[in-house]
């Protein structure tokens, strides 16, 4: 079932915007004071700024992007902008964490390991941009970058952003639905790119899942976690009971799914 | 926090337990639940849980229930000293369409899935959504 989606009626408009940086949607709903103001939109176009500047670093598109000079040797990690040691950083700490199941330096036909901070970048820029959103007052705003997404409200009494988990076997449709009023929510699969998703470990795909959804309360790490669990397969769940995040949906290759947390209380409230 | 509310999640478990089987209760916190004022018209009734002492500072929590479901869960004592009403949504778990959530009530602000490439985008039901919002 579920085919059927509308977008809500909320309380008070909701104002979208899109651009489409570093090959992908950047989707912004907002709704309060700024929705439909100078600030609201010019807090929108620092967002985009900010994403094409990382996109000119970190792009492994570009030829000439920072990130793939540095991998080629023609610059050093102290000649890069100072992102790029940030971003480094974090993909050391999420293959120490993942016991190497997510790693930023990935196998090639060649048998060297070429740098692909991909991973990282998606989560920690989106994070790093809605910064600008947080600040304007009593404004609440999803922002999401190809399906991963910050949201904020900025008045805990008003309604929860209600985010549809695509369904990975469907994609037209929806598998869950999830009310967040503050946090990021990141789903990793297969369903849109056929299998780009391997094990740095083996350059193998995950066997099992299909998609794994994160809520945690930072992007950075929610869509490292869920790539990582994702890249875990038939373990994908058990891992992420290793995570200090807030809930996850796994949704199994045959359909099933799992809960984290596994239903503590009665949610058909709301 | 994060961890407080997933603590929270599993005393307010132990609360409704409680609540619907007192003598069965063995763990201690499930003997919090304190001086319900229960309206018989209404069958709302609300439990306030005895103070915990968490590695964040003392806890305590107040629900009420409403036809022996929890519809509200108020902080009164949370580590910054602060009382905040928390929605129990604010846990913020998937809820399966296929289990509770009619094709009607699935109305969304935004879809989380494997990523999309601006390749894929006008297919998607992120387009739809931005589209209508227009």
């Amino acid at each position: 079932m579920s085919s059927t989606v509308l977008p809500r009626r909320a309380d008070g408009r909701i104002e979208r915007r899109v651009e489409h940086v570093m090959g992908m949607p950047i989707s912004l709903a907002l709704r309060g004071r700024h929705a439909a103001t100078v600030a609201g939109d010019e807090a929108w176009q620092a967002v985009i700024t900010q994403l094409r500047r990382v996109d000119e670093i970190f792009s492994t598109y570009r030829t000439d992007s920072i990130v793939n000079r540095l991998d080629r040797g023609e610059l050093s990690v102290e000649e890069c902008p100072p992102e790029v040691a940030e971003v480094l950083a974090l993909g050391d700490e999420a293959e120490r964490i993942s016991g190497g199941a997510f790693s930023i330096k990935l196998p090639t036909d060649d048998g060297r390991r070429r740098l692909d901070p991909s991973g990282v970048v998606k989560g920690w820029a989106t994070q790093r941009a809605s910064q600008t959103l947080a600040a304007l007052d009593d404004t609440d705003f999803c922002l999401s970058a190809g399906g991963d997404m910050v949201c904020h409200t900025a008045d805990p009494s008003r309604t929860a952003w209600r985010i549809g988990i695509e369904h990975p076997l469907d994609p037209h449709t929806l598998i869950a639905v999830l009310p967040i009023r503050s946090g990021a929510v990141a789903t990793s699969g297969t369903a849109h790119r056929g299998a780009h998703l391997v094990d740095p470990r083996t350059g193998r795909e995950p066997k099992g899942v299909a998609s794994v959804t994160v809520i945690a309360s930072s992007l950075t790490w929610a869509d490292i976690d869920a790539t990582t669990a994702y890249v875990h397969g038939r373990d994908a769940a058990k891992w992420l009971q290793t995570r200090p995040i807030r809930s996850a949906l796994v949704v199994w290759a045959d359909g099933t799914t799992t809960r984290l947390p596994q239903d503590p209380i009665s949610s058909d409230i709301d | 926090m994060r961890r407080i509310v997933i603590w929270l999640a599993s005393t307010i478990t132990n609360k409704t337990s409680s609540a619907a089987a007192p003598s069965s209760a063995s763990s201690p916190t499930s003997t919090a639940a304190s001086n319900p004022t229960a309206s018989p018209s209404t069958k709302i009734t609300t439990y306030q849980g005895s103070v915990a002492q968490t590695r964040w500072g003392p806890v305590q929590v107040q629900i009420t229930v409403r036809s022996g479901k929890i519809t509200k869960v108020l902080i009164l004592q949370q580590p910054n000293g602060n009382r905040r009403d928390a929605e129990i949504n604010d846990q913020a778990l998937p809820i399966l369409i296929n289990e509770t959530v009619s094709a009607q009530s699935a109305e969304i602000d935004m879809v989380s899935g494997a990523t999309v490439t601006s390749e894929g985008y006008l297919q998607s039901l992120q387009a739809a959504l931005d589209e209508a919002g227009r």
